[in-house]
């Protein structure tokens, strides 16, 4: 809320010519690829614009590694394939979220009620299916829970952007509002669809616990990569044919063939026999779920015009409304994604809990932390105009690791949220720094 | 879409004789009990450089926002290519094919040139955004105004230089087949360096056959790219005349007092 | 955080217009009457323009609770609202969201947040509790809660450097030290599920536990009205006359009266309130618990160090234009670690009152800090302190806090049955959201 312009970085400022730039620093800040003509180079100038402060996704992969070798060293179970299903499992729900929240902060704002949010779709889907109650199909719970989701979001971006409220003060009084909603849903007591013979409680147990085949799982794998790799090879090639800017080919292989790896590791882990007894192995459907939000979240920010206005916004809102963009509107939407987002974080949530009671709901609050902290670990600015929903996707991850590894630590649940807490200011604190070390940034 | 601004058919280089782009005739404007402009009267050629001059609070601000559509006039008559017209939006400035480069530039920095140039009116291609087309065009413009100095056209605009940031704001204001540029102050905030780049950069655009009309404080840069200077005093046009007519005294009298002494060439 | 430029008010002057272009009329408005009146007729007419250009201070939140009053004694069974004994548990239980209200306006002031004073309210009553245990620790009194004041001091301070140093935006550092401040407070009380309580024989822990539930006699009580009253009194009329002897700018003799005659009447309306038996003819319970004089010497010390000491301009000064601030030589850094740490020590207290509230229980369960923070930043904002920075003074939380308090207690009282709890969410939510909306359209009225 308060910005000192006294406190202009090192680089352009107003008034000093051409001439007083760092040649590298001005190297540093702009994107590697663009003047890369080999792989050598590309690694080379994306060394120097690590150093001149705009690390990327950088951190959050190192982030992932200290994590997963620290926790492995600390109990050798770790990365087994069990656990590592496990933290996948838990993972999707920080990293839904973590979405959800960087839908608010690309345009500088926040949204402190994703976690409520989650809470009350939840409580909705399982109220509503019910077989005493509403009895309701599991897909209309799911849509019903979704659309008053999405509603609430969409009311609190209108608050923020016509009504001119602080967004971090509209979701606050938000989060509030639903947290005695929740309860007033839930009767004061639990609710569960844990009950295996009512068909709609299956297909909505389902969605959290079960799994694809591991045919399938590498069937599907099979199709994302071909898609991916066929996509990026065809559109690189595209532009090397309309003498546009292009990164070196290498690089383009390179990322193709990590999309393959990491998806292999993911599909190899998840169908290995992690029962005690019998068979459960195969692809969690609840990751099919996160990739199809995370493509569809990020063809929406990179490749439409709704996208580009979101980033503008964030970036110079004045700016936007010259250019003729329509600044309510953009806001608007993007709370109502954010509870959309988190809607469907609370459908995998009430399959997750199994059962709920107000002391869940309650506890739900507390995830708009991780979400955040998820968020800004990834690498998304909380200044509003810098970020990806893949950040999410890593965030979360890291988010996961830390929690899944203290827990089996046996570290007690206050401590590991101290510990989340250090990593959320710590996450900030790097957001800030780097910041300051691009030039040209306030 | 657009093409790339070439020399429109028919447009004046001299602008003598022949109807200017834009022409107000009696312009009044005021805020509550303030008058900010009294009747004043301007012609803008196509093909020229138009500076206006005046001292703070002299309504150099408040008349460019009535060309631009910020505000309407209260009285007054504006005729656009000798037609008539109501500015009553920035959008109908821009349908006119009046732009305006504000002080502040009005950039993000967070986004690339290409995506700067095209905020607002993006191209797309079977719903999503056309990337391809819009950074062959805006790498098109950018080279038709010689702006070479820039490296990549996917740089975000953080990391360029204050001379550059002006070019790519002025770039984006011309590539929509705009006849008329309103430039606030262009060269305020720049070293020597930058300034070259933003003059040489004005007078392509009036070789183009755009009209142009700089706001300046800055005497040596007015004198240096202006074909016609316009001084405001306290809302009123006090002087207008081929740049010729003036020397840097006598436009400083008409800005500080309203006239010129009988020994200025005013 | 976003900031449209130019979406400008109702001047619709832009960059580089001269001065001339304000509207008078507004202009006029936004002065304080003080300045301009020369009697009382023209004081009056003078405020009511202001409010009417938007600049209300305290008449909405004074308006708030008198509507509240009147409603709930209305709704409530019995119409028992009123009631004395019902009053003074409301002027107890308001005291703490008084406190922590102001406590939060500190921070407010700066045109920052802090969305941990409830979780660091909660701690430092813990560690005030947990420090005269005995047997245990056994300090004295005064040196738990100097203690308990300190260590919360020194949490706030921690996020007051991150803002100031780092400029880390404040409501995300104290988002995390309200997750951080909530585990530690279970760590402090030992376990989740542990309480921490006083015991009232031992007269070093009953001090504490008497904080709220102890009891002025109504005699004393009327003598300490007739002190407070009388020094506020003089002090004004002497400020006031000895302004007015060096010509400069007093208000008209009639507003200083008034002002002296409202404080009296409010402190008299309070005493007698509390004097009024609540307990059995057997055994009287009558006077006025202590924590209203401590509220009123934390108001009185708030009071005095925002308006009356270079620390306090600064902060006003910080909260409605850092750059200009920095550049007078004001250290932002400076000034705005002391404000969160003078808040998180301010909270601490409210803390230790809240505990005393509860009949010297402390656990995990005895407040949501959640709900606290929620409740603590609605009284603020309602009392007219705006979330943008530069404009509030203490007595705006004190009125606030009431406020709350009344309206938490009187939904309670009505038997709602399962609606009562989510009702406590609910209401403070809604009634949040709305100060906020009247802030800021008051600030854009105004043309701030």
């Amino acid at each position: 809320m308060t910005a000192d312009p006294g406190q202009t970085p090192v680089g352009t400022g107003v008034g000093t010519a051409d001439l007083t730039l760092d040649a590298a620093a001005v190297t540093a800040d702009v994107p590697a690829e663009l003047f890369a003509q080999s792989l050598g180079q590309y690694f080379r100038a994306s060394w120097q614009r690590v150093r001149g402060g705009n690390a990327g996704v950088l951190p959050v992969l190192l982030a992932l590694v200290v994590v997963a070798i620290g926790f492995q060293i600390a109990n050798s179970k770790f990365l087994g394939a069990q656990n590592l299903v496990n933290l996948f499992e838990q993972s999707t729900i920080y990293m839904l979220l973590a979405i959800a929240e960087i839908f608010a902060l690309l345009l500088g704002e926040i949204d402190l009620s994703v976690g409520l949010v989650m809470g009350l779709s939840s409580v909705v889907v399982a109220e509503l299916v019910q077989p005493t109650g509403a009895n309701w199909p599991w897909w209309a719970a799911i849509i019903a829970a979704l659309l008053a989701s999405t509603a609430f979001g969409a009311i609190q971006g209108t608050l923020v952007s016509r009504l001119k409220m602080p967004s971090f003060i509209v979701t606050l009084g938000g989060l509030l509002i639903l947290e005695g909603v929740a309860i007033i849903v839930l009767g004061g007591s639990l609710v569960g669809i844990g009950n295996g013979g009512f068909t709609n409680e299956v297909y909505l147990y389902n969605i959290f616990w079960g799994t694809f085949s591991p045919v399938v799982g590498w069937i599907l794998l099979v199709v994302l990569v071909g898609a991916a790799g066929g996509g990026l090879w065809l559109q690189d090639a595209r532009k090397r044919r309309r003498g546009l800017e292009t990164a070196p080919r290498s690089l383009v292989a390179m990322k193709i063939l990590l999309i393959a790896v990491a998806g292999i590791a993911v599909v190899a882990i998840c169908n290995v026999n992690r029962a005690h007894a019998g068979t459960i192995e195969g692809v969690p459907f609840i990751i099919a779920i996160v990739l199809v939000v995370l493509l569809a979240s990020t063809a929406l920010l990179q490749r439409t015009r709704f996208g580009r206005y979101v980033y503008a916004i964030g970036g110079n809102p004045e700016a936007a409304r010259r250019a003729g963009v329509r600044l309510p509107v953009i806001r608007t939407w993007c709370f109502a994604l954010a509870g959309l987002i988190s809607g469907i974080a609370g459908v995998l949530f009430a399959s997750w809990q199994v059962s709920l009671t107000t002391n869940i709901i309650k506890a739900s609050n507390s995830y708009v932390l991780l979400a955040v902290a998820a968020a800004v670990i990834g690498g998304t600015s909380l200044f509003g105009g810098r970020g990806k929903t893949i950040h999410g996707v890593l965030g979360g991850l890291v988010i996961g690791g830390i929690y899944n590894g203290l827990y089996l630590l046996g570290v007690s649940s206050q401590w590991i949220d101290v510990a989340v807490a250090a990593v959320l200011i710590a996450a900030a604190v790097i957001d800030v720094l780097s910041r300051r070390g691009a030039p040209g940034k306030a | 879409m657009t093409e790339v601004n070439e020399a429109p058919s028919g447009a004046s280089r001299s602008g003598d004789g022949a109807e200017p782009l834009l022409r107000l005739r009696g312009i009044d404007k005021h805020f509550g009990p303030v008058q900010a402009l009294y009747g004043v009267d301007l012609d803008l050629p196509a093909g020229q450089v138009t500076g206006l001059c005046g001292d703070n609070g002299a309504g150099k601000s408040v008349l460019t926002r009535c060309i631009a559509g910020a505000h309407q006039p209260d009285h007054g008559e504006m005729f656009f290519e000798g037609r008539p017209v109501h500015i009553r939006s920035t959008r109908d400035a821009s349908a006119l094919g009046i732009e305006t480069v504000y002080q502040d530039l009005a950039l993000a920095d967070n986004l690339d040139i290409v995506q700067n140039m095209f905020l607002g009116r993006e191209a797309l291609s079977r719903g999503l955004l056309d990337e391809d087309s819009m950074e062959l065009k805006a790498a098109e413009t950018l080279k038709g105004l010689r702006v070479t100095t820039v490296r990549s056209i996917r740089q975000p605009v953080a990391s360029l230089s204050g001379g550059q940031r002006q070019s790519v704001a002025v770039a984006k204001a011309v590539m929509w087949n705009s006849k008329l540029v309103l430039l606030d102050e262009p060269t305020a905030a720049l070293g020597v360096v930058q300034t070259r780049q933003v003059l040489d950069l004005i007078k392509r655009l009036r070789d183009h056959g755009l009209a142009v009309m700089v706001i300046s404080h800055n005497l040596n840069d007015v004198f240096e790219v202006a074909d016609r200077i316009a001084v405001l005093y306290l809302g009123r046009m006090v002087a207008q005349a081929p740049a010729a007519d003036f020397d840097r005294q006598s436009v400083v009298e008409y800005m500080t007092t309203g006239t010129a002494s009988a020994n200025g060439k005013g | 955080m976003t900031a449209d430029h130019g979406e400008s008010p109702a001047t619709a002057a832009g960059t580089g217009t001269a001065d001339l272009t304000l509207d008078a009329k507004v202009a006029e408005a936004d002065l304080p009457p003080q300045l301009v009146a020369q009697s009382l007729g023209e004081y009056m007419r003078a405020s009511w323009l202001r409010i009417r250009g938007g600049n209300s201070g305290v008449l909405p939140v004074i308006l708030a609770i008198v509507i509240v009053a009147v409603v709930f004694e209305i709704i409530t069974p019995e119409h028992a609202y009123l009631r004395p004994s019902n009053l003074v548990y409301i002027f107890g239980l308001s005291t703490v969201y008084m406190i922590l209200a102001i406590a939060e306006t500190i921070v407010l002031l700066l045109a920052e947040v802090d969305l941990s004073v409830g979780a660091v309210a909660l701690i430092g009553g813990a560690i005030a509790f947990k420090l005269v245990q005995q047997p245990g620790p056994n300090w004295p009194w005064w040196a738990a809660i100097l203690a308990a004041l300190a260590i919360c001091g020194a949490f706030g301070a921690l996020q007051g450097a991150l803002v100031a140093l780092l400029r880390i935006p404040s409501f995300v550092v104290t988002l995390g030290g309200f997750l951080l401040f909530s585990g530690i407070l279970i760590i402090i009380l030992g376990g989740a599920d542990s309480t921490v309580s006083l015991n009232t024989d031992d007269p070093n822990q009953n001090f504490i536990y008497d904080m709220v539930q102890g009891l002025i006699s109504p005699l004393f009580g009327w003598i300490i009205l007739a002190v407070v009253v009388g020094v506020a009194g003089t002090s004004q009329w002497f400020r006031a006359a000895a302004r007015r002897r060096r010509g400069l700018v007093t208000p008209p003799v009639g507003v200083t009266v008034i002002r002296i005659a409202l404080v009296t009447i409010v402190g008299a309306a309070v005493v007698l309130v509390c004097s009024v038996n609540r307990g059995t003819t057997l055994k009287h319970v009558t006077g006025v618990p202590w924590v209203i004089p401590i509220v009123l010497v934390v108001l009185a010390a708030w009071t005095i160090t925002l308006q009356r000491t270079r620390f306090g301009r600064y902060m006003y000064a910080i909260g409605g234009n850092p750059e200009s601030a920095r550049r007078a030589g004001v250290s932002l850094p400076k000034i705005r670690i002391w404000g969160f740490a003078l808040c998180s020590a301010t909270a601490a207290l409210g803390g230790i009152l809240l505990g005393s509230f509860f009949y010297g229980q402390y656990s995990t369960n005895t407040a949501d800090p959640g709900q606290l923070v929620l409740y603590t930043v609605a009284a603020s904002v309602i009392g007219g302190v705006s979330l943008f920075g530069g404009r509030g003074k203490a007595i705006h939380g004190v009125l606030g806090g009431l406020l709350i308090g009344g309206i938490a207690y009187g939904v309670s009282l009505l038997s709602l049955g399962s609606l009562s709890t989510p009702l406590t969410y609910i209401l403070p939510g809604g009634v949040l959201l709305i100060a906020v909306l009247i802030d800021v359209q008051s600030r854009r009225g105004a043309g701030a």
